[in-house]
C-alpha cells in the first residue's frame, strides 16, 4: 500500500490517521510472513555452508597432516597427544573406547536397543519381547515373566543415538584442535597443556565453567524428556499400553488425525473450544491486570496523596501469601456454601437465566465462572503491576510533566501523551511474557474453578470431561492424571500449547520494534 | 494589573478544591480497594479461629471463637507436610540460586561463540509445557524411589535442575552494571572468576536476595508437580497438595476440614509473609527491573 510522508500524514484527521494506521498494520503482515521464511531459509542454508565448510577443513587437515594428525582420524586424541597434549588425548581416547564397548561389544548395549526400538514404523511394537503369563513346570505354576519396558526401551534407545551424535561432534571436535595444535607449531608457538588448560577454565573458558552445571541440568531435565515426549506423540502409550504389562506401539499420524473429529465429543471440537477460551483468558487477564495495576500506581503515586507506603503493602499481601492458600479460599468463599455465594443466593441476586437452570453458584454457569475468574485473577495479579508499575512511573523524567503542564496539558492529556506512551515502550517486552504465562496459567484456572462446570455439548474427551473454562495446560494436566492416563494425548496437545505459544511470540516480536538492544543500558 | 492577579488567585483557588476534591476521591478508591484485597486474610484468620463447627458456613463472623482447629491441625500429618515443604524451600533457594546466578552472568557480562544461540535455544526451549518432562522424570524417579514418601527429594531436582531457564530478570540486572568495572578490573591483572568473585557479586547484592527469595516461595504453591510426583502418598506432600485434598476430597473432606484448612492457611502465611515482607525491598527492585528489562 502507498506511504505517506510525514507532512501528508499530519495532514490527515484523527480518524483518517487511524485508519491508515490499522492499513499499515496489516499491509505489513505479509511482509514480515516474507521475512520469516527468508530468515528461515539462511538458518538451513547456513547450516548447510557450515557442513560443507567443515568437510572441507577435514580434508584439509588430513591432506597436511603427519602421521599422529592422520592416525586421530580412527584413533582419538592422537594428534593431542604427539603435540605434548596428554591429558586431552587420553582423554579423547578413553571416550572412543567407552563409545565402542558399549555401542558395539556389550550385549545389551547401543545397537542392542537402538534396533528395539523399531523407530516410528508404523503398527511396530516398541520393544520385541512381550511379557506375560506363562507356566513355570518346575515349580508348577504360572507366574509373571517380564518382557521388554517399552518406556525403558524408548529411554536407551534414545539415548544410545544422542550418544552416536555425540561421538561424531567429539571426533570433529579433536580434529579441529589438531588442526589448531598443527599451526601454532608451524608458527613455532607454545602449544597449550593440561596446566594452562585448567587454569583457562577460570578465565578465558570461565563461561564453560559457569555454565557447565546449568546446562547438564537443562539437558538431562528439559531437554531430553521433552524429545522423549514429542516422539511419544506418534506412540499409542497410555494406561492400557503403558509399556511393561503391555507393550507400546507406533501409530504414525494417528494421534494428531484425531484432531480432525469436529462431531460430537470429537478432539478437533475440543481444540477449538478450549483454544478459543485460552485466548479469551489471556488477553483478558492480561490487559485487565495492566491498566487496572497502572491505575492503581499512578493514584498512589500522585502528588499529595498520603500513606504511600501503607496501601502499597496491603496490596502486596497478595504476594507474599502463598497463592494456593488465598485462591483456595477465595475459590470457596463464592461456592453456594461459601459465605459470598450463600450471600447471592438469599439476596435473590443471582441472574434469572442461572436461576432456571438451577445453577445456584456462580461456578456453575460458564459465563459467570470466566468472569469470575478474570476478576479474581485481577485481584491475584495487581499487586505485581502495580509494584513493576511504580518504578517504571517513578522513572519518568519529571521535565516532561513540568513542561506539558507549562503548556497547559491536563492530567488527562498528561496520561495518553505521556505516561502511557512511556509506559507500553517501556513495558511492551514484558507484558508478552505474561500473555505467554496466562495461557499456561496453571494454578489460578485449576485451583479456582478446576476447569469446571463440565461443557456438556462437547463431553468427554479423551477419556476425560472437558469444562468451559480448562485452558489447554489444565486439560492437559487432567489427560495425564486422570484414569486412562493418555500420555500420547497429553504429548499431542503439549506440541499443541508449543506452535501455539512460538507463533505468538513471533507475531509480537516482530510488531514490536526492536526495543530490547541489550547493550542500550550498560 | 489587579484586575489580572485577582483573577490568577481564583483560579488557584479553584484548582486547589479541584486537587481537594480529587484527593477525597483517590483517598476513598484507595480504602476501598484495601478493604476488598484485605478480607479474605481476616476473614480466613476468623475462620480458622471458629469453634462451632468444622464445614462450610455462610457467615462471615464466627460465633465461638478458640484454638481448637490449630490444636486438631497439630495432631494431623500438616506438621509433616510443612516441614517438607519448608526443607524444599531452603534447597531449592540454595541451588536454584546458584544455577540462575551462573547462568545470567554468563550470558550477561561474558561474550562467547554460541551465546546468541545458546539463548535463542532456551527461549524456544520454554515455550514447551514445563509439566510435559514430568511424564518421563515420574517413571525415572519411580525407579530410583524418587517419589510418594520420597517425593521432596524428587521435586527438589525438578525445581532446581533446569532453573538456568528462569535467567531473564537477574541477565536484566547484570546488564545494568556497567560494563568498564570488568575492564578495569581486567587489565589490573584480575582473572575473570576474580572478576566474578570480587567485584560484580559484592554489587549484585539486590539480586541475589531476590533469586533466594524466589527460590523459597516457589514449592509452597507448587501444586502441579508435586501432585504428580507425590500421588496419593500423606508422608511426601508439599502443604499445597495436602491442603488441597482438604478441601477438594472426596465424600465429606471439605465438610470436614475446611476450617483447618484455614488454620493451616494462617501458619503457611505466617513465616512466607514475615519472610517476604522483610525482603519486600529487594523484590520490588527485582520485579521493577525485571519489568524494564523484559
Amino acid at each position: 500500500m502507498e506511504r505517506l510522508n510525514a507532512l501528508e500524514y499530519l495532514k490527515l484527521s484523527k480518524s483518517q490517521a487511524l485508519w491508515y494506521n490499522i492499513k499499515l498494520f496489516f499491509s505489513k503482515i505479509p511482509a514480515w510472513i516474507k521475512s520469516l521464511f527468508v530468515k528461515l531459509w539462511i538458518t538451513i542454508k547456513n547450516f548447510f555452508l557450515s557442513l560443507k565448510e567443515g568437510a572441507l577443513d577435514i580434508k584439509d587437515t588430513f591432506v597436511k597432516g603427519n602421521w599422529a594428525v592422520k592416525l586421530s582420524f580412527v584413533s582419538f586424541g592422537a594428534g593431542n597427544i604427539y603435540y605434548g597434549q596428554v591429558m586431552r588425548g587420553l582423554l579423547f581416547l578413553l571416550f572412543e573406547v567407552i563409545f565402542i564397548v558399549y555401542t558395539f561389544i556389550l550385549p545389551t548395549g547401543g545397537i542392542y536397543w537402538i534396533r528395539k526400538v523399531h523407530w516410528l514404523s508404523k503398527g511396530a511394537t516398541v520393544g520385541t519381547v512381550q511379557g506375560a503369563m506363562k507356566y513355570n513346570p518346575v515349580t508348577d505354576t504360572y507366574g509373571w515373566v517380564a518382557g521388554d519396558d517399552s518406556v525403558r526401551v524408548l529411554l536407551y534407545g534414545l539415548l544410545s543415538v544422542f550418544f552416536v551424535i555425540a561421538f561424531f561432534v567429539v571426533w570433529r571436535m579433536q580434529i579441529k584442535q589438531c588442526k589448531i595444535n598443527m599451526e601454532l607449531h608451524g608458527q613455532g608457538r607454545k602449544i597449550k597443556g593440561a596446566k594452562d588448560d585448567l587454569r583457562s577454565l577460570i578465565d578465558e573458558q570461565f563461561h564453560k565453567t559457569l555454565l557447565t552445571p546449568s546446562l547438564l541440568g537443562i539437558i538431562v531435565f528439559t531437554v531430553l524428556p521433552i524429545i522423549y515426549m514429542v516422539i511419544i506423540a506418534f506412540t499409542n502409550y497410555d494406561a492400557e499400553h503403558d509399556g511393561h504389562a503391555n507393550l507400546f506401539s507406533w501409530v504414525g499420524f494417528d494421534n494428531f488425525n484425531a484432531f480432525t473429529d469436529f462431531g460430537a465429543g470429537g478432539l478437533g471440537l475440543a481444540l477449538g473450544e478450549m483454544v478459543g477460551w485460552t485466548l479469551m483468558w489471556a488477553f483478558f487477564a492480561t490487559f485487565t491486570n495492566y491498566f487496572f495495576g497502572m491505575f492503581i500506581a499512578i493514584l498512589i503515586n500522585k502528588k499529595g496523596i498520603r500513606f504511600k507506603k501503607l496501601w502499597r503493602t496491603i496490596l502486596v499481601m497478595t504476594i507474599a501469601v502463598p497463592q494456593f492458600v488465598s485462591l483456595l479460599y477465595v475459590g470457596q468463599l463464592f461456592s453456594q456454601q461459601g459465605v459470598i455465594g450463600a450471600f447471592l443466593e438469599r439476596a435473590d441476586l443471582l441472574p434469572q437465566v442461572m436461576v432456571a437452570q438451577n445453577q445456584m453458584s456462580l461456578w456453575s454457569n460458564p459465563v459467570s465462572s470466566k468472569i469470575l475468574l478474570v476478576v479474581i485473577n485481577l485481584w491475584v495479579g495487581v499487586p505485581y503491576m502495580m509494584l513493576s508499575a511504580t518504578g517504571i512511573l517513578m522513572n519518568i523524567p519529571a521535565d516532561l510533566y513540568e513542561s506539558s503542564r507549562v503548556d497547559g496539558a491536563n492530567s488527562v492529556q498528561q496520561f495518553m501523551k505521556i505516561t502511557l506512551p512511556y509506559m507500553l515502550f517501556v513495558t511492551g517486552p514484558s507484558l508478552l511474557t505474561s500473555f505467554v504465562g496466562n495461557l499456561n496459567n496453571f494454578n489460578i484456572i485449576y485451583l479456582l474453578s478446576g476447569g469446571g462446570p463440565t461443557n456438556t455439548e462437547i463431553g468427554t474427551v479423551g477419556g476425560q470431561q472437558l469444562g468451559h473454562t480448562d485452558l489447554l495446560i489444565t486439560f492437559l494436566f487432567k489427560v495425564t492424571t486422570g484414569s486412562g492416563s493418555k500420555y500420547y494425548l497429553a504429548s499431542v496437545l503439549g506440541i499443541f500449547v508449543f506452535i501455539f505459544v512460538a507463533f505468538l511470540s513471533l507475531i509480537v516480536y516482530n510488531v514490536m520494534p526492536s526495543t530490547k538492544n541489550e547493550e542500550d543500558y550498560s | 494589573m489587579k484586575n489580572n492577579n485577582t483573577s490568577l488567585e481564583k483560579k488557584s483557588m479553584s484548582v486547589k478544591t479541584l486537587n481537594a476534591v480529587t484527593n477525597t476521591v483517590i483517598y476513598a478508591f484507595l480504602i476501598v480497594i484495601s478493604i476488598v484485597w484485605l478480607i479474605p486474610f481476616i476473614g480466613i484468620v476468623l475462620e480458622s479461629l471458629r469453634c462451632e463447627s468444622t464445614g462450610q458456613v455462610a457467615y462471615f463472623f464466627p460465633k465461638q471463637i478458640g484454638f481448637d482447629n490449630y490444636v486438631r491441625l497439630f495432631k494431623s500429618d500438616f506438621p509433616k507436610w510443612f516441614l517438607n515443604t519448608l526443607l524444599m524451600g531452603v534447597a531449592v533457594s540454595i541451588f536454584q540460586t546458584g544455577f540462575i546466578l551462573s547462568m545470567s552472568y554468563t550470558l550477561s557480562r561474558l561474550r562467547f561463540k554460541g551465546r546468541k544461540t545458546l539463548m535463542n535455544f532456551m527461549l524456544i526451549l520454554g515455550m514447551f509445557p514445563g509439566f510435559l518432562t514430568m511424564i518421563l522424570i515420574y517413571k525415572v524417579f519411580s525407579d530410583l524411589g524418587l517419589t510418594m514418601e520420597m517425593a521432596p527429594v524428587g521435586l527438589i531436582i525438578v525445581y532446581c535442575a533446569s532453573s538456568g531457564m528462569g535467567y531473564y530478570i537477574s541477565k536484566g540486572f547484570f546488564d545494568t552494571i556497567p560494563k568498564s568495572l570488568d575492564e578495569a578490573a581486567r587489565v589490573d591483572g584480575a582473572t575473570r572468576w576474580q572478576v566474578f568473585y570480587k567485584v560484580i557479586m559484592p554489587l549484585s547484592k539486590p539480586i541475589i536476595i531476590y533469586t533466594i527469595l524466589m527460590g523459597f516461595m516457589a514449592p509452597w504453591g507448587d501444586y502441579m508437580m508435586a501432585r504428580f510426583l507425590i500421588k496419593g502418598n500423606d508422608a511426601g506432600k508439599n502443604v499445597a497438595v495436602g491442603m488441597y485434598d482438604w478441601i477438594k476430597g472426596s465424600g465429606d473432606s471439605l465438610y470436614a476440614n475446611y476450617t483447618m484448612f484455614c488454620a493451616a492457611g494462617v501458619c503457611v502465611s505466617i513465616p512466607v509473609t514475615i519472610v517476604f515482607m522483610s525482603l519486600q525491598k529487594y523484590y520490588v527492585e527485582g520485579v521493577t527491573g525485571g519489568a524494564v528489562k523484559g
